[in-house]
């Protein structure tokens, strides 16, 4: 369903950007191809979370040069860039608490066809379906999560940025995570992962970038994963 | 003291008739704040500004474009002037008030306090404060009709139905429909109602139009009952922020009802202790700050 667009779905280089007066991210750099799962790793406040964030411009200011799909995305306002098919799911979730499930899950403007349907989304989440009139204020930490990811998917969204999905969560709903991982990367989704769980990333990602300091420090490929065990440890631990 | 049951249930029936335009205006507000972050001082000024335009529009527009059969009837009043209001708070948000996103509370109600203050002198220029009586009230609502317990003003009862109706009907918007649900989405988060790529700028655009717009046609119901004056507004949004604190943010079936409830409670007052009508509902206020700070129905 991808094969319009070209091989390379993100680019970011040199990406500044900024809360306020602070200074978080400092150039980074990094691509992702289609179809790859790429994963950003690194320490608490090195800058994963706002590399996302800065990518759909809901930092206060941004330089630098972001491109999805090819297209220079810098001077738009989010709802534009979430528009040529990027799909955000917050650290925090962001399940709309006045909101029910089912409620949440179409707020999403569909933006191209090709997106999941009601049904498929359900199939793929049924705790969802059956809570689908629930409200979002009264769903566990792993039925949000698996809400948050939901959400992006019935858009027609084919780049997902996807931020601490296994935070907090007890071992069964990673796992399960793990499986909405690989069924997602198997449908053709462009997914970038920030985590903190590395042995939850680790087997199902392509590439790694660490990043430090709001720069990258490393990348890393899948097949090099064992001979560089010691660096990415010196690099994650606190 | 003898009160009889009936002079309660009249001024209950006025009061409710008051409360039913307390309800439209903290409506508006209620659904403003929730989006904007901004306290809408010149909701008052809007008000008094659709009253004006169903008056201008009757009386005097045809004569300023030379058109001088021309006369906007009550009924297309009812239509144009909250559309033309609206538009004029569509170019206030996109002018002024997107100007201040992100900044502190302060600047937004400081903003709107002048807005207010700048349309209130402007047309207290133009048309004395004493008021001016809106001639335009339909014929078939001239009359009264028999409650049973009392005669009610036709057109009063057609005012409280019809705004009854209209706050039932923004309420089944905000709740009851995909729009709503975007609407109290933007709410909680703004921010990430973009990211998911809702067009948060606009829909916050509109709903300053369409809260503007509310009172706007609660100022044109309100115009064959009260004269139309510079400062109608400024008397009733007052008791109308009141309503809102009382009532609490959070719920847009909580403005509806606070407001009904104390109009009510105003006219009740007025027969029980007629000292106190015009301060019971600040008197509400302050216990309700001390003892729910939230309001009834806000939530924490």
């Amino acid at each position: 369903m991808l094969e319009a667009y070209p091989d390379e779905i993100l680019r970011v280089s040199d990406l500044h950007a900024f809360y306020g007066e602070s200074h978080i991210l400092h150039g980074v750099d990094f691509t992702v191809q289609r179809g790859e799962v790429v994963t950003l790793l690194g320490r608490n406040g090195s800058g994963r979370s706002t590399t996302l964030k800065a990518i759909l411009g809901l930092v206060s200011r941004r330089s630098g040069h972001v491109s999805v799909n090819g297209r220079q995305v810098i001077g738009l306002p989010p709802h534009r860039i979430a528009r040529l098919g990027v799909g955000y799911c917050p650290e925090e979730r962001g399940i709309f608490a006045s909101l029910s499930v089912e409620e949440n899950l179409l707020l999403p403007p569909v933006i191209r066809a090709g997106g999941m349907s009601l049904d498929e989304i359900y199939d793929m989440f049924p705790n969802l379906k059956e809570r689908r009139s629930s409200q979002g204020s009264k769903l566990s930490g792993g039925e949000q999560q698996m809400l948050a990811i939901a959400r992006i998917l019935r858009p027609g969204a084919y780049l997902l940025l996807l931020d601490e999905i296994t935070e907090g969560l007890a071992p069964v709903i990673v796992q399960t995570l793990g499986e909405v991982i690989r069924k997602l990367k198997a449908r053709g989704y462009t997914i970038v992962l920030v985590e903190q769980n590395f042995h939850f990333a680790a087997p199902l990602a392509d590439r790694h970038y660490v990043i430090e300091h709001g720069r990258v420090a490393a990348m890393i490929d899948k097949e090099d994963l064992d001979e560089n065990k010691d660096r990415i440890n010196s690099l994650l631990s606190v | 003291m003898d009160i009889s049951f009936k002079a309660i249930l009249i001024q209950g029936m006025l009061g409710l008739n008051n409360g039913a335009f307390y309800a439209m205006l903290s409506l508006g507000l209620a659904v403003i704040f929730g989006l904007l972050n901004i306290v809408n001082f010149a909701h008052g000024a809007f008000y008094m500004l659709g009253a004006f335009a169903a008056l201008i529009g009757l009386t005097q527009l045809g004569g300023w474009i030379g058109m001088p059969d021309l006369q906007i009837n009550f009924w297309w009043a009812l239509l144009l002037a909250p559309l033309f209001v609206g538009l004029l708070g569509v170019l206030v948000d996109r002018t002024m008030l997107k100007r201040l996103a992100g900044l502190d509370h302060l600047y937004g109600l400081l903003l709107t306090f002048g807005i207010a203050l700048v349309l209130q002198g402007l047309f207290t220029n133009y048309y004395n404060t004493a008021g001016t009586p809106y001639p335009g009230k339909p014929e078939m609502l001239d009359g009264v009709v028999n409650l049973g317990f009392m005669f009610f003003p036709k057109y009063r009862l057609f005012a409280l139905v019809f705004s009854l109706l209209v706050c039932l009907l923004t309420w089944y918007l905000i709740e009851r429909t995909k729009l709503g649900a975007i609407l109290r989405a933007g709410t909680e988060n703004p921010d990430l109602v973009q990211a998911l790529g809702i067009n948060v700028p606009l829909l916050i655009t509109l709903t300053y139009g369409f809260g503007v717009g509310l009172a706007a046609l609660a100022g044109v119901l309100a115009a064959p009952i009260y004269s139309v004056s510079p400062l109608m507004g400024a008397e009733l949004i007052i008791v109308v922020f009141a309503v809102v604190v009382i009532g609490g943010m959070g719920s847009i079936m909580g403005a509806i009802v606070t407001g009904l409830g104390l109009g009510m409670i105003e006219g009740i007052t007025k027969v029980v202790y007629p000292p106190a009508s015009s301060t019971v509902v600040f008197i509400i206020m302050a216990i309700v700050l001390l003892v729910r700070p939230a309001g009834l129905f806000g939530r924490e």
